[in-house]
Parts: structure tokens; sequence; C-alpha cells
């Protein structure tokens, strides 16, 4: 298991001033996964991710990538890695290939056959020689992709992949993640302030809030038994009367009635309000909302 | 390192910044000439048109009498002879003094931009090199390459000194051509006074001497190119430390108009001599021109410049490779 490791963040540490903003991060990327970076904003996660590209220096902590420590190899550590801090900013004066070209420069052995691979990859060939500043938001993120996989690389941060996508970018740039680790093997964070995003990523989640992690587990572990589903039934009194002797409800405020998701008794409870002359006109399976996530696993504690 | 210069340059390039500065360059060195072309226009009108040889030689004659007399002082005797000799030699290449070829619209245009318009040029480059970066964004891309930062910096500092030593030629060439084709191309080999020495008992004209002026032209270059990159490395200094390039370009055009300023009323504030931007004007000691502050030199001023450079790079590549980014 050790050995699959390919990103190891130990103690991670950050003061501003006096202020502490990341609170000791540890946690390990494997081959071949999706981690998903999860909090709201403010929490801490892109000052992290910058901390692991080495734009900014820890106070305390190490982060490794490859076994490579950032700090004292930075060379080696940096060509395993990929990586997109929020949008990519590309040069919009120079066209995507030249940008390409900027960025290959820059990594030792990388050349003209690989800047065509990751064009191709990314599915940009016919508009590289255009000005950059002439494609869209989601050919724009594409490019950033291709610089980022340029050198090959290990390990690919991407912060907010999806932010300023329109659905269909979104879900393709999903798909691509999830192909870039699963058929080519890498080892890719992303972070998301969307719960619904990072569910339908990521293989595993930490959540962070406040500079800490509150907890790092399985996507299935951590949305078990938090789903819920909203009934919408008239009339709304019996219904509840009926509801409330099978399960807990929650009565909300626009009239839609919450319980518990449960693959086997949920069909058994709408076949029994059918029966009992209740009509049902919506049953709404309902995802976690973060905030909700949040109160439960900090006990309470607000969101900034 | 090359591979990094040449990603700066073809950035440098695809911004248009060296063409938009050699079109401004270009009109300006062609209004100057017209101001000029029209002056010797005026000149010829009062004197009448063929007369500056007879009025040189008349000077000629004027001057030797006056090194005849007896009653004159060594020094100032040594003078005369010198100038004896640039008034023969004008009349012997057949050159009006008063009507410069283009390589004395050359020197004069260059001694009149080493304080402020050659330097303003390299500021257009050089106070966004760094700051660029930062507010496209971009700074986060080329910080995160198996790169370290001083290497970076390294690059795009020389790019600089590259784009600065095109600047000065460009000057050159451009106010050669242009001017050449209103006063003539010929007028390298005219003899000019230097060795002039400013000191507390006045003009010490011991040294003055007779030197051709395409010696003197480089002799100029050289100090203009070395004004130039202390200006560049300052607004470059400006550009790592201030993140936008608005900011750091107004923070050096005040200093460079405020030297032009203090040049002329700073005469008893003697510490203002330490100033980066009273100390510009290195051309000028080879005029013999009085400094603005006694006890300015050639060498000095090139000392106090070679301070601040010195000093700028260090501040530059510390905190480039220390400072965090956000």
């Amino acid at each position: 298991m050790e050995k699959n490791i390919t990103l190891s963040v130990k103690d991670l540490k950050k003061e501003i001033g006096k202020r502490e903003i990341i609170k000791g991060l540890t946690f390990d990327l494997r081959e071949g996964e999706v981690f998903g970076f999860l909090g709201p904003n403010g929490a801490g996660k892109t000052t992290t991710i910058r901390m692991l590209v080495g734009l900014i220096k820890p106070t305390s902590g190490s982060v490794r990538i490859c076994g490579y420590n950032i700090e004292e190899n930075f060379q080696e550590a940096m060509n395993k890695l990929g990586c997109i801090v929020e949008n990519p900013e590309l040069y919009p004066y120079l066209s995507g290939y030249n940008n390409l070209l900027h960025f290959a420069r820059m990594i030792e052995g990388i050349g003209e056959k690989r800047i065509r691979e990751v064009t191709e990859l990314v599915g940009l060939t016919e508009r590289i020689h255009d000005k950059v500043k002439t494609y869209s938001l989601g050919m724009r993120q594409r490019l950033g992709i291709a610089q980022a996989l340029l050198g090959e690389p290990k390990v690919l941060i991407l912060d907010e992949p999806t932010n300023g996508l329109d659905p269909a970018g979104i879900r393709e740039m999903r798909q691509f993640i999830r192909y870039l680790a699963e058929k080519e093997g890498l080892s890719v964070l992303v972070s998301s302030h969307l719960l619904s995003e990072i569910q339908l990523l990521c293989d595993r989640v930490a959540i962070i809030s406040k500079g800490a992690i509150i907890r790092v587990d399985t996507v299935e572990h951590l949305l078990a038994n938090r789903e819920r589903v909203a009934w919408r039934i008239s009339p709304l009194e019996k219904g509840k009367q009926l509801l409330s002797s099978l399960t807990t409800i929650e009565e909300k405020e626009d009239g839609t009635i919450l319980t518990e998701f449960n693959e086997q008794k949920t069909p058994e409870w709408n076949r029994q309000l059918v029966e009992a002359g209740v009509s049902v006109t919506e049953i709404n399976r309902k995802m976690p909302v973060l905030e909700e996530l949040f109160l439960e696993l900090t006990g309470g504690d607000t969101i900034e | 390192m090359n591979k990094l210069i040449q990603n700066e340059m073809m950035k440098l390039i695809a911004k248009k910044r060296l063409i938009v500065i050699a079109i401004i360059i270009g009109v300006l060195v062609m209004l100057f000439t017209y101001a000029q072309y029209k002056q010797v226009q005026t000149q010829r009108e009062k004197l009448g048109t063929s007369d500056w040889r007879t009025i040189l030689q008349q000077q000629i004659i004027d001057t030797t009498n006056r090194l005849s007399s007896s009653r004159m002082q060594d020094e100032w005797k040594k003078q005369l002879q010198i100038s004896l000799k640039q008034q023969q030699y004008y009349l012997d290449h057949d050159i009006n003094p008063a009507e410069p070829g283009a390589p004395t619209f050359m020197r004069i245009f260059l001694e009149n931009s080493i304080d402020l318009f050659l330097p303003l040029m390299v500021m257009v480059i050089a106070s966004d090199l760094v700051s660029s970066e930062h507010s496209l964004g971009s700074i986060k891309l080329l910080l995160t390459r198996p790169v370290k930062r001083w290497k970076v910096l390294l690059s795009k500092y020389i790019t600089l000194c590259l784009a600065i030593s095109l600047i000065i030629a460009m000057a050159g060439i451009l106010s050669y051509l242009i001017s050449g084709s209103v006063f003539g191309y010929k007028g390298w080999g005219a003899p000019i006074l230097t060795g002039f020495n400013v000191t507390e008992t006045g003009l010490n004209t011991s040294e003055v001497k007779l030197l051709s002026l395409w010696k003197f032209l480089l002799m100029d270059f050289g100090l203009v190119w070395f004004v130039s990159i202390v200006v560049g490395t300052l607004s470059f200094m400006l550009s790592v430390l201030i993140r936008s390039t608005a900011a750091g370009m107004g923070v050096m055009l005040a200093a460079l108009i405020s030297g032009a300023i203090l040049t002329n009323m700073v005469s008893s504030w003697e510490t203002a001599k330490y100033l980066f931007m009273v100390n510009l004007r290195l051309t000028d000691y080879m005029k013999g021109t009085a400094p603005p502050i006694e006890g300015m030199n050639l060498s000095f001023s090139i000392m106090v410049l070679f301070v601040w450079w010195a000093a700028a790079v260090f501040v530059s590549f510390f905190v480039f490779t220390k400072k965090d980014v956000y």
C-alpha cells in the first residue's frame, strides 16, 4: 500500500501573522484515485493547494510528491506534478500552441511530439493555432488541462475545475478526470465547494473546515444514511399520520414531508399511502446538502 | 536558460511593445529633425546662405590674433588653441558648425533623452515584466514548473537587458537614418571638445582635448546604455514588489520627473546627490556642464547609480524567491 502513495501531506501548517490559517493537515493520495477536497469558501482549500504546488511556503509540515519533498527537491517534485490553480490563466495574446510551447520549454525533455499528444487528448487540434483570447471558457479550461499534462505528471491538482463551466462542460470535465485516473493511473486531487460534484467524481473525500480536516473517508461512507426523501401528499394530515407510524418524519414549511431514504422501504411506504387513499404527487430523493453535512460533522459549528 | 529567455522574448514580441516603442522613437525623431531643420533655416536667413565659410575664417583669424598676444594666461591659451583646431577642421572638411550632420543630431538626441525619454521607454517594458504575470494570474503556472524561481526571474532580467540594448540601438539607428535624410549622413570624424572638469575653483580646462565624434558617440552610447539599465532594473524591482503595473509605473515616473525638477533646485541640499534621479545626466559631464550639486563628477554618479542597481537586483531576487504567491 505504501508504494502506491503519490502525494503525502504531513502536519501541514500555515500561519499568517499570528493567525493559524491551516492547522495541521495530514492526508495521502494513492495511484489512480480521485481525491476530493471539500469545504466551504474560506475554509483554506486554496491556501492548502497553493502550498501543495509550492506557491506558498508552509510554516511547518511537509509535502512529498512521489517521495520528493517539495521544499528540498523542488525540481524533482514539480516534475511529477501537474496543476491548475483556480482558473487556468494562460497568455491571451499567444496562440494555444505557443502557450503549450512556452510551458513545454520549462520542462526538460518535452518536445513537439508531446504537445501534439496533449492537444489531441483534450480535443483542441483544430483551434490550437488561434489566439487564446478567442477561446471560450471551456476551451481555455481544456488548454489548461493540456498544459498540466505536458510533463506526464503522476499527480494532478485541480482547483475548482468545473468553475464557470456549463452543464455539458461539467460533465465532459468529469468524464475526462475519471478517464485520467482510471486509464492513465494518475492521482487527481480536486477541490470543490459543491458536494454534488465531489460525490459524482471522487473516490475519497477530505472535508475541511476552518483550516482543519474534519474527516477523510470514501464517498459512500460519508453519504450513507444521509439521503432523505421528500413527499408531497394530500390530504396532508392523514398521510402524515400514516407515515409517522412507519418512520420518523419531519414536516417542512412548504408542505412537504421529509423521511429517511431506504431502498427497500420507500416503495413500500408509497404503496401503503396509496392503499389508504392518500394521493402522492411527488416523491423526491434528496442528496444531503453540504451545510447539513457540516452541521452534523462539526456538531453545530457554523460555517463562515 | 536559453529556452526560458526564448519564452520571455516570445511574450515580449507578442505584446508588440517593442514595435510601439520603435514608432514612438521614430515619430519623436521626425519632430526633432523638423525643429532642427527650421532652426538651421532661420539661421541661414540671418547670415546669408554661403556666408559661414567667411565667418569661420574671420573667427580663425581672430583667435590667432588673440593667441599671439603675450598677456594671456597659459590655461586660456591652451583652450583657444583647441578651439582653433576645431574651427580649422570644420573649414578643411567643409562642415558648417551651425548645421549638424546626422551624427551630431544623434549626439544631441541622445544627450537630451538620457534622463527622461529613454528611461521612459525602458520603463514601458520593465515595469510590467513581472507584475503583468501577477495581474494575469499566469505567475501561478510559471512558478509551478520544475524550474527554480531565481532562474525564472533571471530569464526575465536578461530579456530586459536585451530589450534595453535593442531600444538604444533603435534610438541610434532611427535618429541617424531619419535626420540624415535631411542633414546628410556625413560628419563622423568631426572633432568635439571633451575632458572638462568642474572643480570648486571653477571650470578646469587643463584636460580638455579634441575627440572624433564617433569616439565621443561611442562613449555617449555606453553612458546611455548604463543609465537605461539602472532605470530598467529599478522599474523591474518595483514590478516585483508592486503587483499593479500602473502603480509601479507611477512610482517610477514620479521618481524620474522629480529628478528632472530636483536637478534645478538642489544645489544647496548636498545629500540629494545620493539620489539616483539627479545622477542620470551622465552625458553632461562629457560636455562640461556644471553638475546640479557641487562635488558630483562622472565617476561619482556612476558609483551612485551602480549602488542603486546592485540594491535593486538584490531586492528583486530576494523578494521574488521568498514571497508567497496568492
